[in-house]
């Protein structure tokens, strides 16, 4: 049977595409954030996880306003990278697990959750820049897994609650371990966490809130979901809704998790980084 | 930090929460902005700005408000900052641009501010 084996959180900034691409990991700007993840590669090329399920937010590459999905779950045997209009380079392909996907969206529509599945979907820097600080060198990196994208809506409210968010994680949990072939699962979730891109608030940080949203997924997520969309908007900034995917990836881990590592620093562009793995137990 | 009065609605100042409203209001330059992911709609957006906004039925607000690379102003006409960035990439504006841009800053100042909040 399937197993998830643990969650890992980033920010997914598109400036780090550009710092990746340039190996800034020694600049005294970029170093504190990328001084964050060493400890997660050792493990994960310690558990060689054979499928990575990414949850992120799409941008406006993947999905416009025309059509946006609350949830939606990638149902390919590949995923592409484009342009996405400000010059952070494109990444090659992704490997998916079609099979696998379709398994997931089976489980969790019989679970009652409505689910869009796509089986064309362009990832964004939100799926992209996670994966290049996760497996650095991506498909030439031996341990890089197969993946599975998902993403929730944080463009256009109403976004999801912070409660049905954890309760998604909840049902992809089940669907995950419902699944017969043995595989190492997993999870990302990833975005935020504090920043305001828009409007006279723009530079917008909340240190106090970020670390409490850290401190608190690990041992309480239900705490964390007493909060109003629209308190998120202001505790976190207009972006920092982006913590919803955190809080789906930590559904997915199951009731208790050990937290292996964290990294919190603040700026990298616009935005509180924070950095996480937390291990099924 | 407790976790408390988590619930308000209270308006949050400098903030336009965008919501449906806002994205019926914004869809034509949303859309707009949204083209710019291919590198063939960005030129033929510097070639010919208002001819391009014609095309993508532009209302003069939300013209002018491209004319200007005025952010706040693109905002206020129903613009999504996730669309817009790609209108500013086409200028070479980044993130920190667009922040001090929008608090009347400096980008140096702006810096310096996203600095501080790491004390």
């Amino acid at each position: 049977m399937a197993q998830i084996i643990g969650g890992l959180s980033t920010s997914h900034i598109p400036a780090v595409g550009n710092a990746v691409a340039n190996e800034l990991f020694e600049d005294p700007y970029w170093k504190p954030f990328f001084d964050g993840f060493p400890p997660i590669r050792a493990w994960l090329d310690e558990h060689k996880p054979d499928v990575a399920i990414n949850i992120y937010n799409d941008h406006g590459l993947g999905f416009f306003l025309d059509c946006m999905p609350t949830f939606a779950i990638g149902a390919a045997h590949e995923y592409v990278n484009e342009d996405e209009g400000w010059g952070i380079p494109v990444m090659p392909p992704y490997k998916g697990d079609a099979k696998l996907s379709w398994h997931i969206i089976e489980s969790m529509v019989e679970d009652e959750f409505d689910i869009t599945s796509c089986q064309e979907l362009a990832v964004d820097h939100g799926f992209t820049v996670p994966t290049q600080l996760f497996w650095p060198g991506l498909q030439d990196n031996p341990n890089f897994p197969r993946i599975i994208p998902i993403s929730a809506n944080t463009v256009q409210h109403p976004i999801p609650t912070l409660k049905r968010a954890l309760a998604f994680g909840r049902a992809l949990h089940r669907a995950i371990l419902s699944y017969p072939e043995d595989i190492k699962v997993v999870v990302l979730g990833t975005g935020g966490l504090s920043h305001q891109l828009d409007g006279e608030r723009a530079g917008f940080i909340n240190k106090e809130f970020d670390q409490m949203c850290m401190d608190k997924i690990v041992h309480d997520p239900d705490e964390l979901t007493k909060i109003s969309r629209h308190e998120l908007v202001r505790q976190a900034g207009a972006q920092g809704t982006e913590f919803l995917m955190w809080l789906m990836m930590r559904g997915a881990l199951g009731d208790k998790v050990k937290l292996v590592h964290k990294n919190y620093h603040i700026p990298i562009s616009n935005t509180g980084a924070g950095t996480m793995l937390m291990e099924c137990v | 930090m407790e976790i408390k009065d988590l619930g308000s609605h209270v308006p949050i100042e400098g903030t336009t929460v965008f919501d449906g409203k806002m994205a019926m209001k914004g869809y034509a330059l949303n859309k707009m902005c949204y083209s710019f992911n291919g590198a063939p709609a960005r030129a033929a957006y510097l070639a010919d700005p208002e001819g391009y906004m014609t095309l993508f039925k532009l209302n003069d607000e939300q013209k002018q408000a491209c004319r200007d690379k005025n952010v706040l102003a693109m905002i206020a006409a129903g613009g999504n900052i996730y669309y817009l960035a790609k209108f500013a990439g086409m200028y070479k504006l980044d993130v920190q641009d667009v922040g001090a841009q929008q608090t009347g800053m400096t980008k140096d100042e702006f810096k310096e501010k996203l600095l501080r909040a790491g004390d």
